[in-house]
């Protein structure tokens, strides 16, 4: 009764809205198909490597990942790099630490302990090296991005488990560059992104095809690229997305038998008073 | 909770005790031989799950705060390495997240059930006004806590909502800077705002015994809104209403897994995981779902100091409700068109939610002006005149001719528990 009472009351509502009042004539993003989705979704090892591959190639120029430490490259649910690769990816950054006996600061070689160090020092300096643009740590971004799904979706997807509005964001934008349009002409510091709030992002089309090499044989497309990094991305995010579904799982069976042990205690127990 | 007590413990020791501390005469009868109204349906359950999910609460934010850093440089970063390298981190703080959600959830149940079953009227009131302070308590812990990740949601709702007290004429603007503990919302509101939100947390567990204390004093309510008249009415406590709120909190637990192992973030906004950026206001500030339809109130009246007064009046209201409602039967089952305009108010409430997330622009405006109206209206006219008017349907004699099969075999209320009192 609840429900449909609401679904009538939001039809109800949905039907007075006015076109104006629906703005933005930013495009929806497709729903992909992400291996992590759904009940019993875990990462694709292979691909997140890939991804990890993209950010630190391409991405990484610009983009930190400030929150993940090299030893997660190696956490089980992971892109599923063994310890010593962790260690050798780590040691291939220079950590700045300090200070010193001496009150120096001073570079070392990152070790697993270490976050994955950002490409600016500050705020101001990425801005000063990017025309005023600040980019996004990335540490967080699929939870951080999304779009509005609209009614009913946004009442549907808690019964579908939708959870991948971000990294379908994120695999949007980065699919998203286009010309712009006829009559509007950019500054050199701004691209067309049908995907972006206001179309005009301020970060130039990332990535061209075959600019990361791929050694197994994955084709080297833009839209390759993109699918792996933002399967990446997700994995930065939620690194105990695997561990939160298979416990989830234990969990719902537990209490599934649990709940059919209390409804026929109870059923017993009211038996005689009814 | 009253009279004499037929509870001997077997136990020497335990006697020796009971004799000088009765805790145990305490619980037996509250929580064993209590007589509940063997008429309660599923909607009773939920003052049960609250208490559980108060406890759930508790226990996941004490944890938290062993990892949480309260500083407006730290705090984001400190959820995050909660979520991270903290052991089980993800689940504490989903399970806090979530369960605040789920708390509300299960609070709004309670309190339209409470309207529906007229269970604020006499000799009730004190034990709904109880009711409504936990709600407030319960509002602005939910509120503090939002804003501890420092995210940019966390923040603005922070700057929105303190800036309601500038409204407040001459006083306004100190008021609002003794809020801050500066001229902005900064590190000294958040460091506030989480000392309030450990403190409150444990004013709601006060007040919740009080709110059981007074329960136990009056009596539950029931579906049929008619007073316990004998022993037939009754069924004791345990095992009968510990078997069914028992059976229910497992249901609500596995709505909350749902919501806790598979869509976690499906409650919050995206925005709340960009860290807080003062000079750069988000494009939709939005609350979280619970306090939408407040939202709605709030921008639905153009002044801002009226907006700020109907927002707590839609609250205080509730207060009143046992002498706004002037009908003497309590149940909507017995009461036809208060029926309808119960669930025109539910509806109503569901609307201001919905328009609560939506941009205050045009047509939306115009809809949450009306359902700001009804919400009123339905308090202050529709409760009054109803029950002066309204020619209420013939009300049973009693709990049990309302429930047991007429001329059947005398029912063993109660039979499985020998030691009850009534």
């Amino acid at each position: 009764m609840r429900r449909i009472v609401f679904a009538a009351s939001l039809a109800a509502l949905a039907a007075a809205v006015p076109a104006a009042a629906i703005a933005a004539e930013v495009p929806t993003p497709l729903r992909q198909s992400w291996s992590f989705a759904g009940p019993f979704g875990t990462f694709d090892r292979a691909q997140l490597q890939r991804g990890f591959k993209v950010y630190r190639e391409v991405c990484a120029a610009c983009h930190g990942l400030k929150l993940v430490a090299f030893h997660a490259l190696a956490q089980p649910g992971g892109p599923g790099f063994t310890e010593a690769q962790a260690k050798q990816i780590a040691s291939e950054f220079r950590i700045q630490d300090g200070p010193s006996d001496r009150g120096e600061m001073f570079e070392r070689l990152g070790r697993l302990s270490d976050m994955i160090p950002s490409p600016d020092p500050n705020e101001q300096a990425a801005r000063a090296r990017l025309n005023g643009a600040l980019p996004p740590d990335l540490s967080v971004i699929a939870k951080a991005r999304g779009y509005d799904v609209g009614f009913p979706r946004f009442i549907t997807d808690a019964f579908l488990q939708y959870q991948e509005a971000g990294v379908d964001y994120i695999f949007a934008y980065l699919t998203g560059y286009e010309n712009a349009p006829a009559g509007v002409t950019l500054p050199e510091t701004q691209f067309w992104n049908k995907y972006f709030a206001g179309q005009r992002t301020a970060m130039r089309p990332p990535i061209q095809k075959d600019q990361v090499e791929y050694t197994d044989g994955t084709p080297q497309t833009v839209e390759q690229y993109s699918r792996d990094v933002a399967a990446f991305l997700m994995w930065a995010t939620e690194p105990h997305l695997e561990a939160r579904k298979r416990i989830g799982f234990q969990v719902m069976i537990f209490l599934l038998v649990f709940a059919g042990l209390m409804y026929f205690t109870k059923k017993k127990v009211w038996a005689a008073a009814h | 909770m009253s009279g004499h007590s037929s509870y001997q413990p077997q136990n020497r020791l335990l006697r020796w005790f009971e004799a000088r501390l009765p805790v145990g005469w305490l619980i037996h009868s509250s929580f064993v031989a209590y007589p509940t109204p063997r008429n309660l349906n599923y909607w009773w359950t939920f003052g049960g799950i609250l208490s559980f999910m108060l406890t759930v609460q508790i226990v996941t934010g004490v944890v938290l705060t062993m990892h949480f850093t309260p500083t407006a440089t730290q705090a984001f970063d400190s959820v995050e390495h909660i979520m991270r390298d903290v052991n089980y981190g993800w689940l504490l703080r989903y399970l806090h997240a979530n369960g605040g959600s789920m708390f509300f959830l299960a609070v709004y149940i309670h309190m339209f059930r409470g309207l529906y079953y007229g269970s604020y009227k006499e000799p009730r009131e004190v034990l709904w006004i109880l009711g409504v302070i936990i709600f407030f308590l319960m509002m602005a812990s939910a509120f503090m806590g939002y804003v501890l990740p420092w995210g940019q949601m966390s923040f603005w709702a922070a700057t929105v909502i303190t800036n309601l007290f500038s409204a407040i004429p001459i006083f306004g603007k100190g008021i609002t800077e003794w809020l801050w503990g500066g001229y902005a919302v900064d590190n000294p509101t958040l460091q506030r705002f989480f000392s309030l939100h450990y403190l409150l947390p444990f004013m709601i567990a006060g007040v919740v015994v009080l709110h059981v204390w007074a329960l136990h004093v009056v009596g539950q309510n029931n579906p049929t809104g008619i007073d316990v008249k004998s022993d037939k009415d009754t069924v004791p406590f345990t095992p009968y209403a510990t078997a069914k709120d028992g059976f229910a909190l497992v249901c609500f637990l596995i709505l909350l897994a749902w919501f806790v192992f598979y869509i976690p973030n499906y409650l919050s906004h995206p925005d709340n995981y960009i860290p807080a950026n003062p000079l750069q206001t988000p494009p939709h500030i939005v609350p979280e779902w619970y306090f939408l339809p407040y939202y709605a109130i709030l921008r639905a009246i153009p002044s801002k100091l009226i907006g700020v007064i109907a927002l707590f009046a839609s609250i205080a209201v509730l207060a009143f409700l046992p002498w706004l409602d002037t009908s003497k039967v309590r149940s909507a089952r017995y009461r036809p068109l208060f029926r309808q305009f119960f669930w025109i108010f539910v509806i109503c409430c569901i609307g201001l939610g919905y328009l609560g997330s939506k941009q205050p622009e045009g047509l939306y405006v115009i809809a949450a002006r009306i359902l700001t109206a009804y919400y009123f209206l339905y308090f202050l006219v529709i409760l009054p005149v109803l029950g002066l008017i309204e020619r209420p349907k013939a009300v049973p004699a009693s709990i049990s001719e309302a429930v047991l099969p007429k001329g059947g075999a005398p029912v063993a209320a109660g039979a499985a528990a020998p030691d009850r009192n009534g």
